[in-house]
């Protein structure tokens, strides 16, 4: 993976040395909470209910394990034993001392890591696929391209103070696990007619209150050119995107008003004058970068390994395991092993300090030192023998890390909501965790097969509720916490928003509602017919009927408003 | 015809203590430039535009063109909503341009500047004005401006600091013509561990 060299190292110390002034100032009064706040917010810290938050970066979400036993000695100096990971491939850590947090940037540093535009309206951390490198079905590796934006977008001048937030995902396969239509910037790396390669450039997706698919502006743009286009799509951004609504602010806004067609133009013009300037990247320079990105050194081994099939015959815990949590590998005899951080029990994301500690030692062990993060939230093992899944296996199982829900429905993707979360405005976590509770039968869930539930506690859509095949969305009505569900939304290669299927429902209600759900799906279902499919061969309408037909005991309501 | 009254116009220079002072081309210096801004009330063809070292809006400099351009000392600003096209062509009757930032995280002010430099080609002092704050120099001066009208209420020797944040950049903009990829002798320097 990337390593720093001086400059990288010089310019990351430069940043703690003037966020910790920043932050002496601030707690001297010399800067008031107004100007502060824009500046720790680019740095990743935001003011939750309870405490600070800090949202470290994972550069397209790769991990090495001594960045991973970091996050645990983050967890257990300044934090409260745990962390959690992000849709974002991101880690974040919900119990700061704002004192503190220059010398956690410091720490953060020695391991060549740091919390740079994780927030504010700047360049996001750029996200990409986490079997990148690995993928059978990959095209062209993306991780040189995520490296060469992360320096591009770090500290540009012209771009740390947009109309709102800003994200870029790139992909390199045949899926998109990226999820790149609802970002900002989807870029899909391709190879033309000719075998070069280059990119595919999406804008203007994105969730929140208005949940777009991103539109294509560029069918092929020759990857020498992607900072100086890069450049161009911001430059118009920054200039004409709307500052005077916050819910109107997002590059999409601006695309859908003007149009897909409008918006390349005006990029098209802007990127004239500096195409083939300086920001041209150079083939040494996408060399040094992916020296950084080679292969590790893998064994020549056979395809199939004979002691592994007998144990997948025998050992059905396994076979499930395997089933669900272990992705194909471009390597013979590799696989990329999925460790499920969806514990029923345990909130989304979420994992321990030792469990962090426990993680850097398996990569140490089983994949070359090596970790990734999903947008899903689970944590990946890329290059792992088949001959020692098994082994493998046994020890994650140990550690509560082995569930075999990938993709299945209690592979919940959840914002951390209004346990936390000073946006929500509904609590997200213990929905996901009545549900786990009451599907927690793994047969169960392995019969319904792959379905993504999606949560998001807030309008905001942390949680990918839109793209979720059932997305809960928490609302507050009367000061009392509902749910509401749309049907239908799908991430990847076709991706779609999910429709709202009618009124909300309260918390207790909720586990009651998928069950409906499912049950309509499993009476319509045609042999191995997908949820997603079989929702978008009979539409919503079987499934609304059948949800409502009856009522729903609504138990207490959550967050009742005693003055009302 | 609007009220020519000089006390309903607002001029920096008199209404707030630390304004006599800028920082230019990386020093603070005395200055005695005064910045024009429209009251509610003033209208850009009606407006007064008092004698000697003025930086008046945009909007003032179209609408009093003819008796402006004659004046050896003139400045304009632009508005955060302004274009840099406007001045395409037209930029030699200005000693100073000025971008007014409303509120620093407006970064509209940041394309206008690196468009003045880049686009129009303009090379003369190209002051911020505004909602000017130490924090927010380094990725000014980045994108082509020189010269720093800092907040009156805060200390200027302090915000000088601001640019020297940093001592080396990725990318580039008008400080900086060639990335550092092509300026550096980058080497890949360890591939695993």
């Amino acid at each position: 993976m990337y390593r720093y060299d001086q400059y990288d190292h010089l310019i990351v110390k430069e940043r703690v040395a003037q966020y910790r002034d920043q932050v002496r100032r601030r707690l001297s009064d010399e800067l008031v909470e107004d100007e502060f706040r824009i500046l720790r917010l680019q740095n990743g810290l935001y003011l939750q209910r309870h405490a600070y938050m800090l949202r470290i970066a994972v550069p397209y979400g790769l991990l090495a394990s001594r960045q991973v036993r970091m996050f645990a000695h983050i967890a257990r100096k300044y934090d409260r034993g745990y962390g959690h990971f992000t849709t974002r491939q991101n880690i974040q850590f919900n119990w700061i001392k704002l004192e503190e947090s220059p010398d956690i940037l410091a720490e953060l540093a020695t391991v060549e890591m740091h919390a740079i535009q994780t927030s504010g309206n700047c360049i996001r951390n750029t996200t990409s696929d986490e079997l990148a490198g690995v993928a059978a079905d990959e095209i062209v590796d993306p991780r040189p391209y995520a490296e060469l934006i992360r320096e591009w977008s770090t500290f540009h001048p012209e771009f740390a103070y947009l109309p709102r937030k800003f994200k870029i995902a790139i992909s390199g396969s045949e899926q998109d696990r990226a999820a790149t239509a609802v970002h900002d910037i989807g870029l899909h790396v391709i190879k033309n007619e000719a075998g070069e390669v280059g990119f595919r450039v999406l804008v203007g997706g994105g969730m929140g209150r208005t949940p777009i698919l991103g539109s294509q502006i560029r069918d092929f743009l020759p990857w020498k050119h992607a900072m100086s286009y890069l450049e161009a799509i911001l430059r118009v951004y920054n200039q004409y995107g709307r500052r005077d609504n916050i819910y109107k602010a997002r590059i999409k806004i601006l695309v859908k008003a003007i149009g897909p067609e409008e918006f390349a133009r005006q990029v098209e013009e802007e990127w004239q004058d500096i195409k083939d300037g300086p920001s041209t990247l150079t083939e040494e320079e996408l060399q040094r970068v992916a020296n950084y990105f080679t292969s590790p050194a893998y064994e020549t081994l056979p395809a199939a390994d004979a002691e592994y099939e007998r144990l997948k015959a025998e050992d059905k815990g396994f076979a499930n395991w395997i089933k669900r949590n272990v992705k194909e590998h471009k390597v013979p005899g590799y696989a990329a092993a999925i460790l499920s951080l969806k514990k029923t029990g345990v909130p989304p994301g979420d994992i321990t300090a030792d469990q962090l500690d426990f993680v850097a030692d398996l990569a140490d062990r089983y994949s070359f030192s090596e970790l990734r993060v999903t947008h899903e939230q689970n944590l990946v093992l890329a290059d792992v023998k088949q001959s020692e899944l098994y082994a493998l296996w046994k020890e994650a199982k140990a550690h509560g890390l082995a569930t075999p829900n990938i993709g299945l429905l209690t592979d919940i993707i959840c914002c951390p909501g209004g346990d936390f979360c000073s946006l929500a405005n509904a609590k997200s976590i213990p929905i996901a965790q009545a549900i786990a509770e009451r599907f927690d039968n793994i047969d169960f869930q392995h019969d319904i097969g792959d379905i993504e539930l999606n949560i998001s506690g807030c309008i905001n859509a942390c949680g990918h509720h839109h793209v979720g095949n059932i997305g809960i969305l928490g609302v507050d009505k009367d000061g009392a916490e509902w749910y509401q569900v749309s049907l239908g939304g799908a991430q990847g290669n076709t991706s779609s928003i999910g429709k709202i299927i009618g009124p909300s429902f309260s918390a207790h209600q909720m586990p009651t509602v998928i069950d409906r759900l499912l049950q309509v799906y499993v009476k319509q279902r045609i042999e191995d017919e997908r949820f997603i499919d079989t929702v978008r061969r009979v539409g919503v309408t079987p499934f609304k009927d059948f949800v409502y037909a009856t009522p729903i005991k609504a138990g207490h309501v959550t967050g009742e408003d005693v003055c009302a | 015809m609007q009220p020519r009254s000089k006390l309903v116009m607002s001029l920096e220079k008199t209404s707030v203590p630390n304004s006599t002072h800028i920082i230019k081309d990386k020093v603070v210096i005395s200055d005695d430039w005064t910045v024009l801004r429209l009251n509610e009330g003033e209208t850009p063809e009606g407006v007064a535009v008092p004698e000697g070292k003025i930086i008046v809006p945009l909007k003032v400099w179209q609408a009093q063109r003819a008796t402006l351009q004659g004046r050896q000392e003139l400045g304009v600003w632009f508005a955060s909503d302004e274009r840099p096209e406007a001045l395409k062509d037209d930029l030699a009757p200005f000693k100073v341009i000025a971008v007014d930032f409303p509120k620093f995280a407006d970064g509209r002010g940041y394309s206008i500047a690196y468009n003045l430099r880049a686009r129009l080609g303009y090379t003369g002092e190209l002051r911020a004005i505004g909602d000017v704050l130490r924090d927010q120099l380094f990725y000014m001066q980045r994108v082509g401006f020189n010269a720093f009208a800092v907040r009156a209420d805060k200390d200027i020797h302090d915000a000088l600091k601001g640019l020297t944040d940093f001592s080396e950049k990725y990318q580039t903009s008008w400080d900086e013509k060639n990335p550092l990829f092509r300026r550096a002798k980058r080497e890949t320097v360890v591939t695993r561990d």
